[in-house]
């Protein structure tokens, strides 16, 4: 166990330096003149230059990778070109928003999938299963950011009970916050709900017929408790697996569902970044978010092992 | 890291690539047929594909009005007689833009899904026949890819060179690399081990040999399915980059980019902000179906639980 765990994080850090090493390279290396990029190519000469200096650009590619990675080790991810700030101030900023819209949509995802799952998987192959299963397949065809779209025509043009976008802040109050977030995080967990709900029911259906279901059931469990106490339990290895590797889609999927939804996330900030040519703020937020997927996948793996017995260091 | 992985919008329920060791072929050529006429999913799937496809092929020769013609005088037209769906902000034919967007669609997901499948199965099949530091080396920069969904590497790449067509389609098919790659190293292996596969390198045959006359007709109907599955994917992609603006820039029409001008006229236009969506929903769910039937037909113990 303790080997396995030891092995994944070498294999963690080495994922997270060759992550960083292809970012950099592609984002800071590729285009040649980043100050050119900054202030349009018909900038003088003179200007060029002292911005050349400025940014650090006129220092080999091996001192600024490693500049870049020290500052991150510290939490200094530099100053943004087009903000004026501290970076890493302008991402916690925008995290505020991005956490709480992930976390919501997987909660979401989370109690959709599981009830759906096993309520198919207990009503295999009858009307209800089929009828779940079928709207499964819409929901995995359906973009979020369309989906996004059909519900801001339903809930904000045609009943106008929730606006069509827009982030007040947390100082407002919770209930206006999560309001705010509530179809976002809607759009996000309808398509991972239905990916998981599928998942749960392949899960549980392998599950009911093993051996111990019945032994349970003859001992006098009735059908629900087997079916939640003792079903659900064993199932969730497969499911957790794929929960974890859904919560850094989330974090994808914010990106796109932040755009439609006009909320000033990291996405958002990432977008914005892009069109006024803030490399810098750019590199440190695909680090960001291609570091979560890294680790969150690390942490699924380790609970993998933590919870199955039958995971040897050795199979793996 | 075996087994499934996390990708965008991958179909977590698939079996895992290592578990998928491919039948022997040569079921009689009539009874697939038959087969196949009687797969409910199959059939679904392979006539909303074909409708598609038949779209974008359409689209090359004919489309009710001019896809890019410009007409301000009959903008936001409501559906009649001569614009079957009506016109948009521009006043162009909402019908005939569907058309070209599927044929955007359909080129964007061939090519990336060309590029991911050709390397993907090549350094798949090397790092099966090879073993050793080289499947090591090549699993591991697989490894790297996967901290990058295609939203991500879109974005970088856009960043650098510019939001487009080609940036999209480089990026989608960066993406699609590790998947093919993991599949094919893993149902190859599988071939490896097999008796008539140990009997052909007893007879004196290459690695190489092997690899083409037995290794890759083997796996091939599993490659066939993911390609299907993946095609589906770059298209979701695709209309995600390009409702981005990242992708296909206008004039040319895509779903995506149809998306986003009709988002700001959900007041006035809602129905702008349907037909595109379902068009890609269409597409998606006919290549997912398509998928699932074909897995179904080249072998049925693959077959998921439904």
């Amino acid at each position: 166990m303790t080997v396995f765990i030891l092995r994944r994080f070498v294999t963690l850090i080495a994922t997270l330096a060759g992550a960083s090493l292809i970012i950099f390279l592609v984002l800071d290396a590729l285009p040649g003149n980043a100050a050119e990029m900054l202030m349009g190519a018909d900038s003088s000469p003179e200007a060029l230059h002292a911005m050349t200096i400025k940014l650090g650009l006129d220092q080999p590619l091996i001192v600024r990778y490693l500049r870049w990675i020290g500052g991150l080790l510290i939490g200094d991810m530099g100053t943004s070109y087009s903000y004026g700030t501290p970076v890493a101030e302008l991402i916690a900023e925008r995290l505020v928003l991005t956490i709480p819209l992930a976390v919501m949509a997987m909660l979401l995802t989370v109690v959709l999938a599981l009830s759906a799952g096993v309520y198919t998987a207990a009503n295999h192959n009858k009307m209800g299963d089929v009828g779940v299963m079928a709207l499964t397949q819409f929901g995995i065809a359906i973009p979020n950011f369309w989906f996004a779209i059909l519900l801001i025509l339903l809930f904000s043009v045609k009943l106008q009970w929730l606006s069509a976008g827009g982030f007040a802040g947390w100082d407002e109050g919770i209930v206006s916050g999560v309001r705010s977030l509530l179809l976002p995080a809607i759009s996000l967990a309808a398509v991972q709900a239905a990916i998981l709900a599928r998942v749960t029911r392949s899960a549980v259906l392998e599950v009911l017929r093993d051996d111990f279901v019945r032994t349970a059931r003859a001992k006098g469990l009735t059908r629900r408790q087997v079916l939640w106490g003792h079903v659900l339990r064993n199932a969730m290895i497969p499911v957790m697996t794929v929960m974890g590797m859904q919560f850094a889609n989330l974090l994808a999927g914010t990106i796109v569902i932040e755009n439609v939804f006009y909320l000033p996330g990291l996405g958002r900030l990432i977008f914005q970044s892009i069109a006024n040519r803030d490399l810098i703020v750019v590199r440190n937020c695909v680090m960001l978010l291609a570091a979560m997927v890294v680790i969150v996948n690390f942490v699924v793996d380790v609970l993998y092992a933590a919870i199955d017995p039958r995971i040897k260091a050795s199979e793996l | 890291m075996n087994g499934v992985q996390p990708t965008a919008a991958m179909p977590f329920d698939a079996p895992p690539p290592e578990a998928a060791v491919p039948s022997k072929p040569g079921r009689s050529g009539r009874g697939v047929l038959q087969r196949a006429l009687r797969h409910r999913s199959f059939m679904i799937g392979g006539v909303l594909t074909l409708l598609v496809i038949s779209a974008a092929l359409l689209s090359t020769i004919w489309t009710p009005w001019p896809a890019y013609e410009i007409d301000l005088a009959h903008k936001l037209n409501p559906p009649s007689a001569m614009h079957w769906l009506g016109t948009d902000v521009l006043g162009r034919d909402i019908v005939s833009l569907l058309l070209v967007g599927a044929r955007t669609s359909i080129l964007v997901g061939v090519i990336a899904v060309g590029i991911g499948l050709l390397a993907g199965a090549s350094l798949g099949l090397i790092a099966a026949a090879r073993k050793g530091w080289i499947e090591e080396l090549i699993m591991r920069l697989g490894d790297f890819t996967f901290a990058f969904p295609a939203l991500l590497s879109a974005i970088m790449l856009a960043a650098v060179a510019g939001a487009g067509m080609v940036t999209s389609i480089a990026a989608i098919g960066i993406f699609q690399i590790p998947i093919f790659l993991r599949i094919t190293r893993g149902s190859a292996n599988a071939i490896w081990a097999r008796e008539f596969v140990l009997a052909a390198r007893v007879a004196g045959k290459g690695k190489f040999r092997i690899t083409i006359e037995h290794v890759l007709p083997n796996i091939l109907s599993i490659l066939i399915v993911q390609a299907t599955i993946q095609f589906a994917l770059a298209i979701l992609a695709e209309a995600a980059l390009s409702y981005l603006g990242l992708g296909t820039q206008p004039p040319q029409p895509s779903w995506g980019r149809m998306l986003n001008d009709a988002q700001s006229l959900l007041f006035q236009s809602p129905l702008l902000a349907v037909y595109p969506g379902l068009a890609i929903a269409t597409a998606v769910l006919g290549l997912n179906l398509l998928g699932d039937g074909l897995r179904d037909l080249f072998d049925p113990r693959l077959s998921r639980e439904r």
